[in-house]
């Protein structure tokens, strides 16, 4: 219970003190993940309601195969990942491995998935004769994506929320491709599996606050532009 | 008004899963004239719908929009820039009522100033002007469907469809609705094709009805014809015809038939040799009930007739009538009252020749 408060009170210390160390291992955090958030919302929503308007021969395998995705193991993300930039691998002559850029390209792959599935869903369950009125008002295809993305928007915001969530908190493949190194690569799960491996239970306390409070006003944020069109 | 085709299918053919969905050699829809589409349920009225829309794509055959083929990509994203839909269901996007209105406008890259006075006035249309703030999914079913009909004329389509327009909607709103609309089609001149199945509504709206079934158009022509004219037994009972008879024509004169009808005589207008096998079909609301014979009148059928049943309609009773052979009369409920009408009364009940509309029967 002592580790606990003192944990808190160091955390309120780090924090309100500004820690560089701990104020730089944030930033990369927000950094990383919302880098990989951002390239995961790109391609996962594309990807997602190109699939969720197209029939084709398959769909439901590929469906499947992004709702699996959904629950990646950041671990195999990250051996994966490993293995394709390892300096003898196929992607070894880009040296990036132990770099924020090889973290963000294992988060990409985490956050895709999920951002994708959600996006699927959230579009496959707009009416269905939506599309055929946005296009009859003479939409041209460019234009009903669009409507649609915005009509959906609810959903897809749900989407940026659960896949930030899953990379922010996500240890595994960080520190497997960054390689936990410090004012470099180091996040603050990263840092707090460290700290705690050490011992030092009041820092690792502090930085698994402060990764809460980030997610919690990351989402924060989120939900108010999510909840603001309803109040309208 | 000339008579001038603006939307035309030809030689359509449909098919999912092996069963024929739409198989219409030809259509023509004249510009500026309501069609009404009607038809069971499954008929295929939506899909055609869709078909003329630019909307679906037929497997055999081919769209003509003012004499020009749709068949490109572009050629179908030309098409429905020039005619709207409205769907059965309002499906109305998150956003104000205006800019829901203004959509179509806005994929067209209207400016700003010409959107909001086009919007406006489509919004007159349907006496909506004061929703416009609104978000539009808080709307009731009634505002919600006007909505949806001035954002399909706010683009001044060539041809507007509707899909069952006026279902689930409660009666008073859906007269207004109706009103208002018939209102917009004269002012704007546009074309309409409506799906509906409510007989009332299409005697209402529609100039030319066309009866599709099981994919085929069974018969086309103006509201007239087709109600008064059904040219099969399905159509005529569709089209509320509810006195449908075999019969055998005896013997004819001077354009007119008696046809023996369950050893009655019926008296009808029209052609055909004796020994003629006919259906003799007559419009429950042609048919005059009274108490006596003594009563004057022109009609050369009279009947005596037992009531076996009442049935309430509204402001209308539904009598059941045997008179040797079955009839369906409409009654008000206030001469029923009157006449003293109950079931097991006897009554007379008649109709003139031309009112009988003969069917040549196939057997």
């Amino acid at each position: 219970m002592e580790l606990i408060v003192q944990g808190i009170i160091k955390a309120f210390e780090l924090i309100i003190s500004f820690d560089p160390e701990v104020l730089g291992i944030t930033w990369l955090s927000l950094k990383i993940s919302g880098t990989a958030t951002l390239i995961s919302l790109i391609i996962g929503v594309s990807i997602g309601t190109a699939v969720a308007l197209n029939n084709f021969f398959g769909k439901r395998l590929v469906i499947s195969l992004i709702n699996t995705g959904m629950g990646l193991p950041p671990v195999v993300v990250g051996l994966f990942v490993t293995i394709l930039i390892w300096r003898n691998g196929p992607f070894g002559f880009l040296g990036i491995l132990y770099t924020p850029t090889a973290m963000i390209i294992a988060q990409a792959i985490i956050a895709t998935p999920i951002v994708m599935g959600i996006s699927l869903a959230a579009i496959q369950n707009l009416p269905p004769n939506l599309r055929l009125q946005i296009l009859s008002l003479g939409a041209s295809r460019l234009q009903l994506v669009w409507v649609l993305i915005k009509e959906a928007r609810l959903p897809l915001l749900a989407a940026v929320m659960a896949g930030f969530g899953g990379v922010i908190s996500e240890v595994g493949a960080s520190i497997m491709v960054g390689g936990n190194i410090k004012g470099y690569s180091r996040v603050l799960t990263t840092a707090t599996v460290m700290e705690t491996s050490k011992g030092n239970f009041d820092i690792a306390i502090a930085l698994g606050l402060i990764l809460l409070l980030l997610a919690f006003v990351i989402n924060f944020l989120l939900t108010q532009i999510q909840q603001r069109q309803k109040l309208r | 008004m000339k008579d001038e085709t603006i939307l035309k299918a030809e030689k359509i053919l449909l098919e999912r899963g092996g069963v024929t969905v739409l198989d219409i050699p030809e259509l023509h829809i004249r510009r500026g004239g309501i069609l009404a589409i009607i038809g069971p349920n499954g008929a295929g009225k939506s899909t055609l719908l869709l078909m003329l829309a630019g909307l679906l794509k037929p497997q055999k055959g081919r769209i003509y929009f003012q004499q020009n083929p749709v068949e490109t990509l572009a050629d179908y994203q030309a098409l429905r820039r020039h005619v709207s839909v409205v769907f059965q269901e309002p499906l109305l996007l998150n956003g104000t009522v205006f800019e829901n209105v203004a959509l179509g406008l806005k994929f067209r890259g209207w400016g700003r100033d010409e959107i909001k006075q086009r919007v406006r006035r489509a919004l007159d249309y349907f006496g909506i002007r004061h929703l416009e703030k609104r978000s539009a999914k808080a709307l009731s079913g009634g505002e919600a469907k006007r909505v949806s009909l001035a954002r399909a004329f706010a683009v001044l389509p060539r041809v507007i469809l509707l899909d069952e327009a006026f279902n689930a909607l409660d009666p008073p709103s859906r007269e207004d609705i109706i009103r208002d609309l018939q209102k917009t089609l004269e002012e704007t001149k546009t074309t309409a094709i409506l799906a509906l199945h409510d007989r009332e509504e299409t005697l209402r709206l529609a100039q030319d009805v066309c009866i599709l079934h099981n994919g085929k158009i069974l018969q086309s022509g103006t509201t007239a014809e087709i109600f008064h004219h059904p040219a099969s037994e399905f159509v005529a009972q569709f089209v509320g015809t509810e006195t449908i008879l075999p019969g055998v024509i005896q013997s004819s004169a001077d354009g007119s038939v008696t046809v023996a009808v369950n050893g009655k005589r019926i008296e009808a207008v029209g052609e055909g040799a004796a020994g003629q096998k006919v259906y003799c079909c007559l419009r429950p609301e042609n048919v005059t009930v009274s108490r006596s014979a003594t009563e004057k009148t022109s009609a050369r059928n009279c009947f005596e007739a037992r009531v076996m049943d009442v049935i309430r309609q509204g402001y209308v009773n539904k009598l059941v009538l045997d008179c040797g052979f079955p009839l369906v009369a409409y009654i008000t409920q206030s001469s029923c009252e009157d006449l003293g009408i109950a079931r097991n009364a006897v009554v007379v009940a008649s109709f003139k020749a031309t009112a009988v509309h003969l069917l040549r029967r196939l057997e």
